[in-house]
């Protein structure tokens, strides 16, 4: 018997969800609807007679003050609610997920209702239904319910009684299939490649003929999925890892060329093996980088990115990226607890016009809002505080927006390590194998075109928190026990992955029909590389084992053995005892061909821009109000920073506590006073001149941060994701190359090591074949140790009377500033970094945030100094009287030759690198200057009781004088959503 | 004789933290009982079920935040149907012998659907929280008025009772607007002196602006904000502007249940 109940609001009960698409719609440029009211849909199947199905629909899914229900069987078209909202004016819309696509309320529904003593329920489907009330044209509600109400990609209209909803195919038969590869010519192999969505290129196609010529045998389609998932870029990383032949166009002419053998190795991580910090616990090899804490404690951090999932399905693809990074934590050493996230995102502009969307694609504004919920819900959920992030906007992030998702955990020294051992069973644990997420590792390998929501859109899914936040709890205590000897996620690849990587060097034997199913008629292929969510891998030693299991058993989590790790060396997977898998695994992950890339990198030559504003005041309300800029408060406050109580400082910091603070502390133990300081740098416009500064400025920003807030370079790292377009392309590596140089030299010169990294390529959109690249896109994350977090200093203005100084060169690098943004251009000198200036205002700063002596301390980034002392007044709700003369400026513009020019605009707003403004007090004032001695500082003004921002310019004329709540206004209004 | 009496004294009152999938603000809770002088573990439902561990070991049931069974169907409604069917009679004898219970956020959530709160007639369901009028999740920063000072009556929480003054406490949910059933309801709990905490800027939608409330008897509180995110000065959002308290304002509730306990349990 199949059940439909439907809940909704009794009359009278404002409906906040309706209200919030109401609200959507009018986004959408439709008017008309005057109410939009959502009921849920319960679809409940099985062994359940009349009364059962009332009491659950009365007792569990209806709330008895707010809610009504109506209930009925299946097939009947109406409910037959006695006051029914059909007429008319009011259109109806229900939404149901797609077949196969996980249903997270199911499990939980489920389990409330066997507590309530009734059991035969087989499966409980949930729907939406919309009641859009008003006047609208059919294509409107079409629109409506298109852009907003459902995702074709994971879910579809009901219509009338077709849409029973379908049984999954129960049977399935073993049938075992090779592909012939053996008798196939090239053009042959690109299509086999091609079809079977494999994303490998010729000469791997060729190079795996040549293993199975040598077998005398074709390969089954396992082997050449688990082959194509291991070698696939975001499993492999072989633009990074291969060989790189790079020519850089000379000033003045010709061409320099370098011949690169792992860009990796000869950069990123060369720039941590140079500087041999003894607190770098494990870098580069593990699912996260580790360093240490304390005498007792480790800490780890990482950063993913879950670009092309996100640009398909925001909130499923946003939240299962927060997920996989948080499974990363789980997966370093023996596993360690999640303690922080960050997230990163750079969208399309949101006011982009409906039809400037390019075909296939969402709208900014509607990627934005599914990917903010889709963290939120996840990150909420799972009771982990997200309290760093930044938002960017850019046009070229439209049809390919970026998001990187980060998570920070702390776990006992003695588990920073693993190591599986022959003879340890694979026992995986946590959500259940499905179809969902097939083909996700070589998807995000490739472009997006518009047909990849139908192509990949397997490769989406939908995550269930609450099944991770327990597979957390019970690992932590399996740890804790030391029941296991390796761990590592199942993330991209899926099982493939995880034990193709775990037994690497050893060799291991799986029987795929023992993993646990969402539901049957996965084929032996299928379960190998499903990327369902939610899943763990371990090696645990036989005599462990049932202990083990019985710790997850406690807590109603899944673990099953599936297999072992042997010590022959081979991939063995069977399936009822048929062998659908047999490979070398030497072969497997070294046999992937090296090859040569071309890439090359020449300086574009941007108009200069010749705009000046007359008025400056104009120029810092538009720079406040441009998007990057703007308060994200509306973001901000959707997640929970809070959890786990351990934020010393928060996202937002000041008097009415919705100032932008630099970064976040947190005391990871109550009882100790130290603290971990995150921080990002993010510029995409520094790369359109040169993407080696950028990097360098991004490097500096983070540190900045970092230097900000209190802490020190002392036990600093830092961690690379570079985001960037199809690297076969040489003008795309090129950059990628140069920004790689950058990041040596600066992390190097400031000693900070990288202790982890990530890239994404490929990210790039193509509409009717051509192709348009994502802006290059390099995050840098910082991890600080922090040894005392009373130390902590915020941003905001504390008193008036207290004195404001500017530390740091400003110089003529206008290249890429918010303020030639406004005004249109680009220009040529972009910021550069002087490191070795750079590290003495760093530890000089340290030294008096160390002896107390900054009252406010504030980075200048984008929108310099003009930005940076409006965010400080106006969090203070303090006035400010600034004179430009004071700021310490030097005229050498850059090393490009162009000389500077010192004019207002000039000083206010150029965004040159590793500059401060602090706040002192008068009685402080000898003792700052002193511990400043050899840096270059300004005393430019002073902190007034009166709320007026108040700006002298060069020669002492007033140029700004406004109120800052007017300036608040202007940096709150954009997003306030 | 007197040395068994001293004993007695210096035992500390004993919390269960209780735990399910999806709880996520049981650590926290389990260290503000701590620091207030209590002994806190932190306990799986299922524990309880299968009788590993027994409710009457305890003196204060702590019901913390979080996203039980991931609020599926409704916030907190599945882990109060889970107690009213697998702890009803040992939770009814708990509340009987006159012990303490605090819900935090999901745990008030827990206790008003489970018919536990407003407990003018027992088991009955007199209010519900319900979906923020934002639509959304908020986590924010509120001022909390104590029924103390907004009526001038003698406390009935024995878990507020000395708190006249503002409380300062984050909010962190996205189904926090309080409903009682009607009116009447609400005249009840008006009566009966069992609105412990009103927003002083209401930031859901809740009716009368409740934040928190007790039951009859004043041994029961839930409340939307989270005190235990409020027991370490470093903890302010301003203590970098206005100086930093060994305590924040959400150590006194954990204290005073606790202080309770060894006056009148012990």
């Amino acid at each position: 018997m199949e059940w439909k109940i439907e809940i909704r609001n009794k009359k009278g009960v404002f409906d906040p969800l309706g209200n919030g698409v109401k609200k959507d719609i009018l986004d959408l440029g439709i008017r008309g609807v005057k109410k939009v009211n959502v009921s849920h849909v319960f679809i409940i199947s099985g062994d359940i007679n009349e009364s059962d199905a009332k009491r659950i629909a009365e007792e569990l899914l209806a709330d008895p003050i707010t809610e009504e229900y109506a209930i009925g069987s299946r097939l009947k078209a109406s409910l037959g609610f006695a006051r029914d909202r059909q007429g008319s004016r009011v259109r109806i819309v229900e939404i149901a997920y797609n077949q196969g696509v996980m249903d997270p309320v199911e499990d939980s529904a489920r389990k409330a209702i066997r507590d309530m003593g009734i059991y035969g329920v087989k499966s409980i489907k949930t729907e939406k239904k919309y009641f859009i009330e008003g006047k609208i044209k059919e294509q409107d509600f079409k629109a409506i319910c298109e852009k907003l109400l459902y995702n074709k990609v994971i879910q579809h209209v009901v219509k009338g009684q077709t849409a029973e909803s379908k049984g999954q195919d129960d049977g399935y038969k073993f049938k075992l299939i090779t592909v012939e590869i053996l008798g196939a010519d090239d053009k042959k192999l690109i299509k086999i490649s091609k079809d079977g969505q494999l994303f490998l290129n010729i000469k791997e196609m060729q190079e795996i003929k040549k293993y199975f010529k040598k077998l005398g045998r074709n390969p089954t389609d396992c082997e050449l999925e688990t082959i194509a998932q291991t070698w696939s870029e975001h499993c492999g990383h072989k633009t990074f890892r291969g060989f790189i032949e790079y020519k850089e166009r000379v000033e003045g002419g010709g061409w320099r060329v370098k011949k690169i053998d792992n860009l990796l190795k000869s950069t990123i991580m060369k720039a941590t093996n140079d500087l041999k910090k003894p607190w770098c616990v494990s870098v580069f090899k593990d699912n996260a980088g580790i360093i240490r804490f304390d005498d007792e404690d480790n800490i780890c951090f990482k950063v993913e990115t879950h670009n092309h999932p996100s640009a398909l399905e925001p909130y499923g693809g946003a939240g299962t990226g927060i997920g996989g990074v948080i499974r990363d934590i789980l997966g370093v050493g023996l596993g360690a607890k999640p303690i922080m996230n960050t997230d990163i995102f750079c969208f399309g502009l949101p006011d982009t016009p409906h039809k400037k969307v390019p075909k296939g694609m969402l709208h900014p504004k509607r990627i934005m809002k599914g990917v903010v919920s889709g963290v939120r819900d996840y990150g909420n959920r799972m009771g982990i505080p997200t309290s760093n992030g930044a938002v960017l906007f850019d046009e070229r992030y439209t049809g390919n927006p970026l998001v990187y998702c980060g998570t920070v955990g702390i776990m006992p020294k003695d588990k920073s390590f693993n190591k599986a051992g022959s003879g340890d069973l694979i026992v995986v644990a946590g959500g259940r194998t499905g179809r969902d997420g097939i083909h996700g590792a070589t998807f995000s390998s490739g472009e997006l075109t518009h047909e990849s929501e139908t192509v990949s859109g397997g490769a989406v899914q939908i995550g269930n928190p609450i099944t991770e936040k327990k597979l957390t709890d019970t690992l932590l205590k399996a740890r804790d026990r030391n029941l296991y000897t390796s761990i590592t996620d199942c993330g991209a690849g899926g099982l493939s992955s995880a034990v193709g990587e775990m037994g690497k060097d050893l060799g291991a034997e799986v029987d795929l029909e023992k993993a646990p199913l969402k539901y049957q008629g996965l084929s032996y292929t299928e379960i190998w590389i499903s990327e369902a969510q939610e899943r763990m891998v371990m090696a645990a030693p036989r005599e462990n084992i049932k202990e083990l299991l019985e710790v997850f058993k406690k807590e109603d989590v899944e673990a099953v053995v599936i297999g072992c790790f042997t010590s022959n060396k081979r991939l063995k997977l069977r399936y009822n005892g048929n062998i659908v898998c047999d490979l070398d695994m030497e072969f497997l992950h070294d046999g992937i061909p090296r090859f040569e890339r071309k890439a090359e990198w020449f300086r574009p030559a941007h108009k200069e821009c010749k705009k000046k504003h007359a008025n400056l005041t104009q120029a810092l309300l538009k720079i406040l109000s441009s998007w990057n800029v703007a308060s994200k408060e509306w973001v901000i406050r959707q997640y929970d920073h809070e959890v786990q109580g351990q934020s010393v400082l928060k996202p937002l910091v000041g008097i009415k506590n919705d100032g932008p603070g630099d970064a976040a502390v947190i005391r990871p133990k109550f009882e100790s006073k130290k603290g971990i300081i995150i921080s990002n740098g993010i510029n995409p416009r520094y790369g359109f001149i040169d993407p080696y500064w950028m990097a360098a400025s991004c490097i500096d920003e983070a540190l900045r941060q970092v230097i900000a807030v209190g802490g020190s370079l002392k036990k600093t790292a830092i961690l690379d994701n570079f985001c960037w377009g199809n690297t076969d392309k040489p003008d795309r590596l090129g950059s990628l190359v140069r920004a790689s140089f950058g990041c040596y030299d600066i992390a190097k010169a400031y000693g900070v090591p990288f202790i982890s990294g990530k890239d994404s390529l490929n990210n790039e959109y193509s509409v009717h074949g051509k192709s348009i690249s994502i802006p290059p896109t390099l995050l840098i994350s910082a991890i600080s140790v922090m040894d005392d977090v009373e130390k902590v200093v915020t941003m905001d203005f504390k008193e008036q009377g207290n004195l404001v100084y500017v530390i740091g060169e400003t110089k003529d690098e206008m290249g890429s500033s918010h303020y030639n943004l406004i005004n249109n251009c680009i220009g040529n000198r972009v910021p550069i970094v002087d490191p070795e200036k750079g590290l003495e205002i760093f530890n000089k700063i340290s030294e008096a945030t160390q002896k107390g002596l900054l009252r406010a301390c504030h980075d200048c980034s984008e929108g310099g100094i003009g930005v940076a002392l409006a965010e400080m007044a106006f969090a203070g709700g303090l006035g400010v009287k600034a004179n430009l003369e004071k700021v310490p400026y030097v005229a050498q513009g850059s090393r490009l030759k162009a000389e500077g020019v010192r004019r207002n605009d000039v000083i206010l707003f150029s965004e040159s690198n590793t500059r401060f403004i602090a706040e002192v007090r008068k009685a402080d004032k000898k003792r700052f200057e002193e511990v400043m001695k050899g840096a270059k500082i300004g005393l430019a003004g002073e902190v007034t009781s009166q709320k007026s921002f108040i700006v002298y310019g060069l020669e002492n004329k007033k140029i700004i004088d406004i109120n800052i709540e007017k300036l608040k206004e202007a940096w709150q209004k954009p997003l306030r959503w | 004789m007197a040395e068994t009496s001293k004993m007695v004294k210096m035992k500390k009152p004993k919390v269960i933290v209780l735990r399910t999938a999806g709880t996520n603000c049981d650590k926290e809770t389990a260290f503000a009982f701590k620091m207030a002088g209590g002994e806190a573990d932190l306990v799986h439902i299922n524990e309880l079920a299968r009788d590993e561990k027994f409710l009457k070991d305890y003196q204060i049931l702590a019901i913390p935040g979080g996203f039980t069974y991931g609020d599926d169907i409704a916030s907190g409604k599945i882990l109060a149907n889970e107690i009213k069917y697998k702890l009803n009679k040992d939770l009814k004898n708990f509340i009987n012998s006159g012990k303490l219970i605090i819900g935090i956020c999901n745990g008030f959530q827990v206790l008003v659907k489970a018919g536990i709160l407003p407990g003018v007639n027992t088991g009955m369901i007199e209010a519900t929280l319900s979906f923020n009028d934002s639509g959304s999740f908020i986590d924010k920063w509120v001022y909390l008025g104590s029924r103390l000072k907004a009526q001038g009556s003698r406390g009935l929480c024995v878990w507020t009772k000395d708190i006249e003054d503002t409380v300062y406490l984050p909010i962190a949910h996205g189904e926090g607007k309080f409903i009682p059933r009607d009116k009447k309801a609400l005249a009840q709990l008006r009566k009966n002196g069992q609105i412990v905490f009103k927003y002083a800027d209401n930031p859901n939608g809740s009716i009368d602006d409740i934040a928190g409330i007790c039951d009859t008897t004043g041994r029961i509180l839930g409340m939307m904000p989270h005190p235990e995110r409020h027991v370490l000065g470093t903890q302010h959002p301003r203590w970098t502007r206005e100086g930093l308290k060994e305590h924040g304002d959400g150590f006194r509730i954990f204290k005073n249940g606790i202080d309770y306990v060894k006056e009148k349990l012990l």
